[in-house]
């Protein structure tokens, strides 16, 4: 029962991202160390009450992502690559930048004003993101 | 080990006709280990399917078959693998549930008595009152305990979270999610409220007035559809692109709701001078709504 995700319908990330979400979480705070063994798809599915089928495309997608590793017959274990979270981090970059730009337009901000608005907030030491820098930085 | 993809349940043409109702030429397939939830409105053959796989009523036309037994041939030993939960079944009143239990375990050996006692903990069931004094949530948590505890191969379950209230129903998906563990056991089960399904299917079927709409595994179903909020001129272009199932306009503002619309569909709709706002994902009451507005044969 201690591999139990929580899992909300309310939530209006989809199921599966909130299983990734949860296991990269897990595996960048070293709750689940590389080379560990996952659950198994349908143990995680009964435990956290979702569906299997969902907790397959999760494990889909971290493999995909080199979060972890798939071994025929042997199961799901979270791969040993050190550097793994770092993809993970640059998406979730990419998708703040496309975020930042898209509100950029709305707002009518000109290029020169972007960055120096992202120069500011560079300069001024933010405890969370810089923690989680740390984290993915090696 | 188990590797070939056998069926818990397969349905072939199977149609069913009343005066009033008729169930329409239903192809229908259910792999071992899976859970299909069953969606769709009060009237659109939930029950009739169901009660069509545990021999209650004989189709009319069609082929049968559950946990490989043909039906109506195969039917005792069918009924064996099966456990199945309904609404309209009855309890005896003048009996605890204590005694519904032994009388079950009586006769059926798969019986799990240490299952039994935990689902009677679980389910907060008091099991040395008599059944007639039973509130609703108690009488269907009750039914479903006597079920599961067989462990049955193939669950059919009719209705089996409405009328509960919140902390039944969860208690009920969670034993529902007990079932996941064995991939030997497969589920079927209806319900109009969609969240439940959402969560706990593997597959999700759509009925509605007898017919099939749709019938497809849940992950493909959800990333299939997107609702989309965009801005522009409203042309009749738009509605006529074979991704869009839906679309809707109030000036400016358009909302479409659309089928496999990716990248090249969205480059399109710019063509087209629309500016793209939103495009998120849809839930599950969302899509079947919008198919059976669309008419969506399959």
């Amino acid at each position: 029962m201690n591999d139990k995700l929580f899992l909300s319908n309310s939530d209006s990330t989809p199921m599966y991202a909130q299983i990734v979400d949860q296991i990269v979480a897990k595996v960048l705070a070293g709750d689940w160390k590389p080379g560990q063994a996952l659950p198994s798809i349908r143990e995680l599915a009964s435990a956290s009450s979702v569906s299997v089928i969902t907790v397959k495309r999760a494990y889909l997608e971290l493999e995909r992502a080199s979060v972890i590793v798939t071994r025929q017959g042997k199961g799901s274990f979270v791969a040993e690559a050190q550097d793994l979270p770092r993809q993970l981090v640059q998406d979730e970059f990419d998708s703040h930048l496309i975020g930042m730009v898209n509100a950029a337009h709305k707002l009518g901000l000109r290029e020169k004003d972007v960055v120096g608005q992202v120069r500011a907030a560079m300069a001024t030491e933010l405890p969370t993101p810089a923690a989680k820098n740390a984290l993915t930085k090696r | 080990m188990d590797m070939e993809t056998n069926s818990a349940i397969a349905l072939r043409g199977v149609s069913k006709r009343y005066s009033d109702f008729s169930l329409e030429n239903i192809d229908l397939e259910l792999p071992v280990g899976q859970i299909m939830g069953l969606v769709g409105a009060n009237g659109a053959g939930k029950s009739t399917i169901m009660r069509i796989l545990i021999g209650l009523i004989r189709a009319d036309t069609g082929q049968v078959e559950v946990c490989d037994h043909r039906l109506p041939d195969d039917q005792v030993a069918a009924k064996r693998e099966i456990g199945y939960a309904s609404e309209d079944m009855r309890l005896y009143k003048g009996q605890t549930l204590r005694w519904h239990m032994d009388f079950v375990q009586r006769m059926y050996p798969s019986w799990d008595a240490l299952y039994a006692e935990q689902l009677l903990k679980r389910f907060d069931v008091p099991s040395a009152q008599k059944v007639g004094g039973f509130s609703h949530g108690q009488r269907v948590k009750a039914l479903l305990l006597l079920v599961l505890a067989r462990r049955p191969k193939l669950l059919l379950l009719d209705e089996p979270t409405t009328g509960l209230d919140p902390v039944a129903r969860a208690e009920v998906l969670e034993a529902l999610a007990d079932v996941l563990r064995d991939a030997s056991r497969s589920v079927l089960f209806s319900s109009h409220n969609t969240m439940d399904v959402e969560q706990l299917s593997d597959t999700i079927t759509f009925l509605h007035k007898g017919r099939l709409v749709a019938s497809e595994d849940k992950e493909s179903f959800l990333s299939s559809w997107r609702r989309i909020l965009c801005q522009g001129l409203w042309q009749p272009e738009i509605g006529a692109m074979p991704e869009v199932v839906s679309a809707r306009n109030n000036g400016t503002i358009i909302e479409l709701k659309v089928r496999d619309g990716g990248d090249v569909f969205l480059s399109r709709l710019n063509q087209l001078g629309i500016t793209i706002k939103t495009v998120e994902p849809m839930n599950l009451e969302d899509i079947f709504v919008t198919s059976v507005r669309a008419g969506a044969p399959q």
